[in-house]
């Protein structure tokens, strides 16, 4: 017997329809997983128990009387907080919102529900998204399945530590300048932002509105391509959603699984992406991953994005600038905590003060603060108007790379997971751990990463970050199965079955040959 | 705060120049919201057309209004303005508990709208044309309602609740250049710049432009500038100025209290004011200086608003005829006194006038029974008189007149029919028989019995002291019941006299 919580999606997907399992049995798995697993990984804020069997039971009920159910029926899904939901809290990893139950779904979760998915509860991620770490969360931080001292990356570690340590098959995460991508890439699984416009927004609790995308965490890159044609497609609500007619990712995925998918693929190497501060082990992999590539007949050669370096300086521009606007909301008014000031009058003015004074972190504050002083009068074109040409000529670069080659490649993060507090005390170092994934956003083009061996030096996941042109989605789902496919032959396993087992549980027990 | 010194008016004038600038909100009657499908809807229960973007919840996110973009654009084309080839949105950062977003959703460096004028007409017939900056987009905010203290004010108030009913409605804010020249009129010219505006959204229909329920919301700015001096002066911004005669009131009130100040070696302060209706006069509200920073920044929300050339002009092509340009030409056609046309006017009768005009009512007719009868009847009701018949039936009834059917005094108890719904005109003359008598047959019989039964009167027609004849008209009209034309009669006693068909009773003097 196989155990329920280590297959794939897809694998989950053939299983239920074929009536193998039940949705309930499948749902229980992960939940008792969760149960094991979460005193030491922390990767929930919120685990709908009950409701998540509830919702199987009735997805079992409909396919057992002969309804025609979608693709992903039945498969449980972790949601990162930072995701509205009717019918559990959402918090944002913040304090200012502890406890607050929204009256409405956000549109990518009411795709999962209308899916017939199995929501099994909220993931934990830094506080507004503000991180790269989860230590930025005010319920503590999550730990890294591969190593519970070290960060499971962030924003959106959460979604990335419940999908690498077996708790769900499948997550919603959000990137703003890399939230699902480094995560992905630091617990050894796969992550996509999309195209921006790709996904709809309405419901994300907005970090900066022109940079977040909500997007699938998963452990396959098929599983990621299923996820995405479920949350995919133009929305209404969302003014900045493109109205493409999109292909399906899945299809495109399973393309990549055909021989000589890579042959005569040009691939560009980031120059500016592949340089000095680089751990070690990252750049071995990501050589040996290059001339896997050569081998398999894809084309390989080197291009310049020389404006790339003011990438980060104008990422914490824009991004604290619509942020701290975005966050303005947070006034204890309407939701949320509210906070009355110890002393002196009760003027609404003061209770808001004191109600985000409470409720924010220390994070969020610098950012605000960076944020208001980037867009004040006499700053604003210094500040934020730079910043937006930085956008344009960084654009341009991709644009100018995009003529020649098809897919752009660097590794996802500079480095492997770190140990927790290595950075919380110096911002700027954590800021540079976002170089690589921060471009994609600021351009609005879509990015994966999926893993691409362990650094030799700590025996910790490396992830290779694959960009494409905007709307070119289905070209990473092509070619991120097809690298998939490469390397775990090459390995001769995938990466998460060699991460140490929790909580004393054998995962792998009766997965012959795996090592 | 004591009640200012006021400088006597023509004084003021005499030692300052007054500038001008308004900014009109004009509240859009869209069916939904600015950037949500709740409803536009005034009076519905607290907070009841509300949804996660209006209350500025977490993860809610705007989309446009097609049909505010629509009514912005004709408002602006009826302004004279120039419509953007792109136009964006952009937040206006600042926090206040009606405000869910604690940012506004406005317009900033690219308006819909911009470069426009607008002619108004004073009574005295002075032309003034009033530049527009520019027109932009933006949503109102919620309502606050203070509980507890003096007044509804927020001074000494126990607490406050907020009803986002009105939040996220699309309001169009229309800016002007500042105003010079205006002198002793700029009150006036106050008041007729906002009654124009006011007239224009009437006539786009895409406003309700009722100013009561705020759907026209003046703010007026007022500064003095020394005579001799080219130094403008420190302005103030009274707020929600919302009457016509308000903000007549108002801009008097700030140039006499700004002069008074300014004589006495004292400085304006650059602030909002409060308007008081009760006490026609302003208060200080918030200082407010060039360096308020509101943070401005392209919404990233929204993309930019770029209406096609093609479709500006097609709602260029739906403008009515602009209201004053209107009013020139009816008058004209009409052929009005002035005194008349003001009346018609000022009795908001315009538009049905000249529906029972096109209806072939004489324009003079059509007049007179509109502002006379039947606005009497509507006072006395208390009702508006285009309530109480339509044009058409005012025309027939008009009509009725004119082909000699009725009288002018059998007309007004035909209207009373009508009135009570028993039917059109001509049914009321058939149901209550009140036709004149047209048929000269009845009459002859008449005239010609009194005339015998007179034979004084007829011996003095006959001598041509034709106005004897009233005496036998007066008994005809009598006899008839009223339903007899009076000129008829008389045409017919001195035609009768005057036959020899006509002798005086047997008892008379004989051959
Ligand atoms: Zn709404």
């Amino acid at each position: 017997m196989t155990s329920l919580i280590n297959q794939t999606a897809a694998a989950l997907a053939g299983l239920l329809a074929d009536g193998s399992v039940s949705s309930v049995d499948v749902t229980r798995a992960h939940l008792d997983h969760i149960d094991a697993v979460e005193p030491d990984v922390h990767a929930f804020l919120h685990v709908a128990r009950d409701a998540a069997l509830a919702t199987a039971a009735r997805v079992d009920a409909r396919r057992a009387a002969g309804e025609k159910l979608g693709p992903l029926a039945g498969v449980p899904i972790a949601i990162k907080d930072v995701l509205a939901t009717h019918d559990m809290p959402t918090t944002s990893g913040s304090k200012i919102l502890e406890g607050w139950i929204p009256p409405y779904d956000a549109t990518v979760v009411r795709r999962i529900r209308d899916a017939d998915l199995i929501p099994l509860g909220k993931t934990n991620m830094d506080e507004f998204a503000m991180g790269s770490s989860t230590e930025h969360s005010a319920y503590g931080p999550t730990h890294n399945p591969w190593d519970l001292n070290r960060i499971p990356g962030g924003s959106g570690g959460g979604s990335a530590a419940a999908v690498a340590a077996f708790e769900a098959p499948l997550a919603l995460g959000s990137d703003t300048g890399g939230s699902i991508r480094q995560p992905a890439a630091v617990t050894g699984s796969v992550g996509v932002k999309p195209t921006y416009g790709g996904v709809s927004r309405y419901g994300a609790i907005a970090l900066a509105s022109s940079l977040d995308q909500v997007g699938p965490v998963t452990r396959t890159v098929l599983d990621a391509a299923l996820l995405h044609d479920v949350i995919g497609g133009h929305d209404p609500l969302d003014s900045t959603s493109l109205t493409d007619a999109w292909p399906s990712m899945t299809a495109a995925a399973q393309a990549g699984l055909a021989d000589g998918a890579l042959k005569g693929v040009r691939i560009g190497v980031i120059k500016e992406l592949n340089g000095a501060g680089f751990q070690a082990g990252v750049k071995q992999r990501f050589e040996e991953t290059l001339a896997l590539l050569s081998a398999a007949g894809a084309i390989v050669s080197e291009v310049s994005a020389p404006n790339f370096e003011y990438a980060v300086s104008a990422y914490y521009l824009i991004l604290p600038a619509e942020a701290s606007s975005n966050l303005a909301r947070f006034d204890s008014v309407r939701f949320g905590i509210r906070v009355n000031p110890e002393d002196g009058p009760l003027t609404s003015e003061r209770v808001m003060a004191a109600t985000r004074d409470a409720g924010f972190g220390d994070e969020v504050k610098r950012r605000i603060i960076l944020g208001t002083y980037a867009l004040s009068a006499g700053y604003y074109d210094a500040y934020y108007g730079s910043a937006q040409k930085v956008r344009t000529l960084i654009q341009r670069d991709f644009a100018a790379a995009f003529d020649k080659v098809d897919l752009l490649v660097s590794p996802t993060a500079p480095t492997t997971a770190f140990k927790f507090g290595e950075k919380t005390e110096d911002p700027m170092a954590m800021y540079l751990n976002d170089i690589t994934t921060i471009p994609a956003n600021l351009a609005g083009i879509p990015g994966m990463s999926l893993p691409m061996g362990l650094a030799p030096e700590d025996g910790l996941p490396v992830g290779l970050q694959v960009m494409a042109p905007a709307r070119a989605d289905a070209r990473l789902y092509t070619f991120g199965a097809a690298v998939e496919q490469l390397l775990e032959a090459h390995w001769g396993h995938t990466l998460l079955s060699q991460a140490p087992a929790l909580a004393n549980i054998e995962m792998f027990a009766t997965e012959g040959g795996a090592v | 705060m004591a009640k200012a010194e006021l400088m006597d008016y023509d004084k003021a004038l005499e030692l300052f120049e007054p500038v001008l600038g308004f900014e009109v909100h004009v509240e859009l009657n869209t069916k939904t919201k600015m950037f949500c499908g709740c409803a536009n809807e005034f009076g519905s229960g607290a907070n009841t057309n509300t949804c996660p973007t209006c209350l500025g919840l977490p993860g809610g996110l705007p989309q446009v209004n097609r049909q505010a973009i629509e009514s912005s654009i004709r408002l602006g084309l009826a302004l004279g303005c120039e419509i953007a080839e792109t136009s964006r949105f952009a937040r206006k950062n600042y926090f206040y508990p009606d405000t869910a977003k604690n940012f506004q959703t406005s317009q900033y460096d690219e308006p819909i709208a911009f470069n426009g004028q607008l002619t108004i007409e004073l009574e005295t017939g002075r032309l003034v044309t009033v530049d527009i900056e520019r027109a932009h987009m933006e949503d109102d905010a919620g309502k606050l309602t203070h509980m507890g203290g003096a007044a509804g004010r927020i001074q000494g108030a126990d607490y406050s609740l907020v009803d986002y009913n009105r939040g996220g409605v699309p309001l169009v804010e229309i800016v002007t250049q500042m105003i010079e020249g205006g002198e002793a009129d700029s009150p006036e010219i106050g008041k007729t710049y906002v009654a124009a505006i006011r007239e224009i959204v009437k006539a786009l229909g895409v406003s309700n432009a009722r100013m009561e329920e705020g759907n026209v919301r003046c703010d007026a700015n007022v500064s003095l500038r020394p005579r001799g001096s080219n130094i403008l002066g420190t302005r103030t911004e009274t707020k929600n100025v919302n009457s016509l005669r308000s903000v007549e009131r108002a801009v008097r009130y700030e140039i006499q209290r700004q002069a008074a100040l300014l004589h006495a070696g004292g400085t304006i302060t650059q602030e909002t004011r409060h308007w008081h209706e009760d006490t026609g006069t302003t208060s200080a509200g918030r200082p407010k200086s060039d360096a308020d920073d509101y943070r401005y920044f392209p919404e990233p929300d929204l993309v930019p608003v770029a209406p096609s050339r093609a479709w500006v002009e097609e709602l260029r092509a739906t403008l009515p005829e602009p209201p004053a340009a209107r009013r020139k030409r009816l008058q004209a056609d009409w052929g009005f006194v002035n005194l008349e046309f003001q009346d018609v006017v000022n009795s908001d009768l315009l538009d049905v006038l000249e529906a029972t005009i096109a209806a072939g009512a004489p324009a003079q007719a059509a007049r007179k029974w509109w502002t006379g009868e039947i606005a009497r009847l509507a006072n006395a009701a208390g009702v508006s008189a285009d309530s109480l018949v339509t044009p058409a039936q005012v025309a027939a009834l008009i009509e009725l007149i004119t082909d000699g059917t009725l009288t002018d005094r059998l007309a007004r108890q035909v209207l009373e029919g009508v009135i009570a719904g028993e039917g059109t005109p001509s049914e009321v003359v058939a149901s209550r028989g009140l036709a004149v008598v047209s048929d000269d047959g009845p009459l002859i019989a008449a005239i010609d019995e009194a005339l015998a039964s007179q034979p004084d009167v007829l011996a003095k027609i006959r001598d041509g002291k034709v106005q004897a004849a009233g005496a036998v008209i007066g008994a005809v009209m009598k006899a008839m019941r009223g339903q007899a034309d009076a000129a008829r009669v008389r045409e017919l006693v001195l035609e009768r006299a005057g036959s020899a068909a006509v002798e005086p009773a047997p008892s008379g003097s004989g051959e």
